[in-house]
């Protein structure tokens, strides 16, 4: 095991982060802030109660979720993405380093980022809201299997991405709208059939409930089937990511 | 004693139906600087890229110190350094960093002092603490070859090192590649530029079209270098070549206006003064003569444009 190139690796997107600190930690911390602002305390005290939750507090677990998804996959995405594009990527494959170890550096330092934004978001949301965690050992698995699941979803979109345009298409075009509309802002069983069943296409929806239980201890589907639907997620992704160190897809012709 | 790599049948046919390389099968010696020398698009850069695991060959296998490339990886990377050919740093990183970085991925623990002796030997240790963005092309090649050698590699890859590069820094690389190689590193660089190859490598190949069609001593191909011609036009066309003159080493032209006199330049007499006289002695009268040496840029061009040899 390569561990200083997994440190390497690791380091230096790190320190692409710290460098980028406005952007990268701030940016996603204040934008997240601001919906607890003003769905929060200020319409949120005008609306009634789900699940007997405050709607303020209802809203932090699908919030969080909503960061932690769209910026593990866009860090993750672009820390290989760049390299690729820029060219430099070619150290990393003419070193004596692993694939799992190149995954292990990129995403590990993804997932990183995404925890760091996280906490700071349930710190700032503690300023607006009120709420409680009931789970909170589930609570950290739910943050840490989401962020690194979609850390590695980032990395597969990096990899795929042959220009800036499809590296922002996922998040933007599909990851986005799957979490406004997979429960974030209210309990899917407010939703008349047939949206009902089909909202339970979207994957997002076991993701944010799952995570919704370990706060208030309730959700929309169960806790079971919310971490089946997550790892069945990751598994996919680690399949997908070994297929592409297998054949070189669009990093090694 | 074994070669330090080995390259058999190896072929590069990309996705597109492209093929970069036919069957390309070439040894090369420990410690020696080994010098690839090809027109632009010949296959150059695939080769290295095939060897350094930056493309997946399509067949054929290669071996660095006796280990395999793709299923020994590990070992057969640690050995070997490569700078490519484009200028590709990260532009935010100082110079220092990005040095460091490389260090590290080989899986090399940190050692300040290396770093610190190969920045100094490439000029760069006052440039360690700038971003790259901030460096000019030169230098940046200087941090990319730096990178290199980051890890202590047994086995250095430039590719077209000199691409770009000022003469006073052309010189400075040079002298580096002799120093490296003192120390027992094997050097491989492609160029096109002939002088590169002619004052830098112990031997030469030459590439075309995916083949290799030519490797050889550079002390071999010199002698070659050595040939001279001398074309003496004549007064009045002869129709075949006097008996007298069958002891020099001449050829008529087909229309009888031209001989030609070939000769070793490196030898002590030329043997034009014998000749002249010979001549004189049949009363051939001559309008002009004049000489030609051939040089290695002939003999490349030669050898790139004749299509027997790419056969």
């Amino acid at each position: 095991m390569n561990l200083n190139g997994i440190r390497a690796i690791y380091l230096f997107e790190m320190n692409r982060t710290r460098r980028t600190l406005m952007q990268s930690i701030v940016s996603p911390v204040l934008s997240t802030s601001l919906y607890f602002i003003v769905f929060g305390t200020a319409i949120g005290s005008r609306m009634g109660e789900i699940d007997g939750i405050s709607y303020g507090a209802f809203i932090i677990p699908g919030l969080l979720m909503l960061s932690l998804l769209s910026e593990s996959i866009s860090n993750a995405s672009f820390g290989i993405f760049f390299p690729k594009f820029s060219g430099t990527i070619y150290e990393v494959l003419s070193a004596p380093v692993s694939p799992f170890e190149i995954v292990a550096g990129y995403v590990g330092a993804a997932a990183t980022k995404s925890l760091i934004i996280g906490a700071l978001i349930l710190l700032t949301a503690r300023l607006f809201v009120d709420y409680s965690i009931v789970h909170p050992f589930w609570m950290l698995a739910f943050l840490l299997l989401t962020a690194l699941t979609f850390s590695l979803f980032g990395f597969i979109i990096g990899v795929w991405a042959n220009d800036f345009q499809q590296l922002q298409v996922i998040p933007l075009m599909v990851i986005t709208p799957l979490t406004f509309l997979g429960g974030a802002f209210y309990s899917i069983n407010m939703l008349p059939e047939p949206w009902h069943t089909l909202t339970l296409f979207n994957p997002v929806v076991y993701l944010i409930n799952g995570f919704r239980w370990a706060f208030y201890g309730v959700a929309d589907v169960h806790i079971g089937i919310s971490i089946g639907m997550t790892l069945l997620f990751l598994c996919t992704c680690l399949v997908l990511v070994g297929w592409i160190f297998r054949t070189g897809y669009r990093i090694k012709p | 004693m074994q070669p330090i790599i080995q390259i058999q049948g190896v072929g590069k046919t990309y996705a597109s139906g492209f093929t970069a390389l036919k069957s390309v099968d070439l040894e090369i010696h420990r410690g020696e600087i080994f010098a690839l020398l090809g027109p632009n698009g010949a296959g150059k850069t695939t080769l290295i890229s095939i060897i350094c695991g930056l493309v997946n060959a399509s067949s054929g296998r290669v071996l660095a110190d006796g280990v395999d490339v793709v299923d020994d990886y590990r070992q057969a990377r640690s050995l070997i350094g490569l700078v490519p050919q484009e200028l590709t740093t990260d532009a935010f990183e100082s110079v220092w960093d990005a040095v460091s970085f490389s260090r590290g991925l080989f899986g090399k623990p940190a050692n300040p002092a290396h770093i610190e002796k190969i920045l100094r030997q490439l000029s760069l240790w006052d440039k360690r603490r700038s971003k790259m963005l901030a460096l000019s092309g030169g230098m940046k090649r200087r941090v990319m070859i730096a990178k290199a050698l980051s890890h202590e590699p047994r086995i250095l890859f430039l590719d077209e090192p000199t691409a770009g590069v000022d003469v006073e820094l052309r010189r400075d690389m040079w002298e580096m590649v002799r120093g490296l190689r003192d120390d027992g590193v094997t050097v491989i660089l492609t160029t096109h530029y002939i002088e590169e190859a002619e004052e830098m490598a112990d031997r030469i190949g030459v590439i075309n079209g995916g083949e290799l069609i030519l490797v050889e001593e550079k002390a071999a191909l010199m002698q070659q270098l050595g040939q001279k011609q001398l074309h003496l036009i004549l007064q009045t066309p002869l129709e075949t070549l006097p008996a007298a003159l069958h002891q020099h080493n001449l050829s008529l032209s087909d229309d009888g206006t031209q001989l030609t006199y070939t000769f070793d330049a490196h030898q002590e007499t030329s043997g034009i003064a014998e000749l002249l006289r010979s001549l004189s002695e049949q009363g051939i009268d001559l309008k002009d003569l004049q000489s030609q040496q051939s040089s290695l840029e002939e003999i490349f061009v030669s050898l790139v444009h004749k299509p027997e040899h790419t056969q």
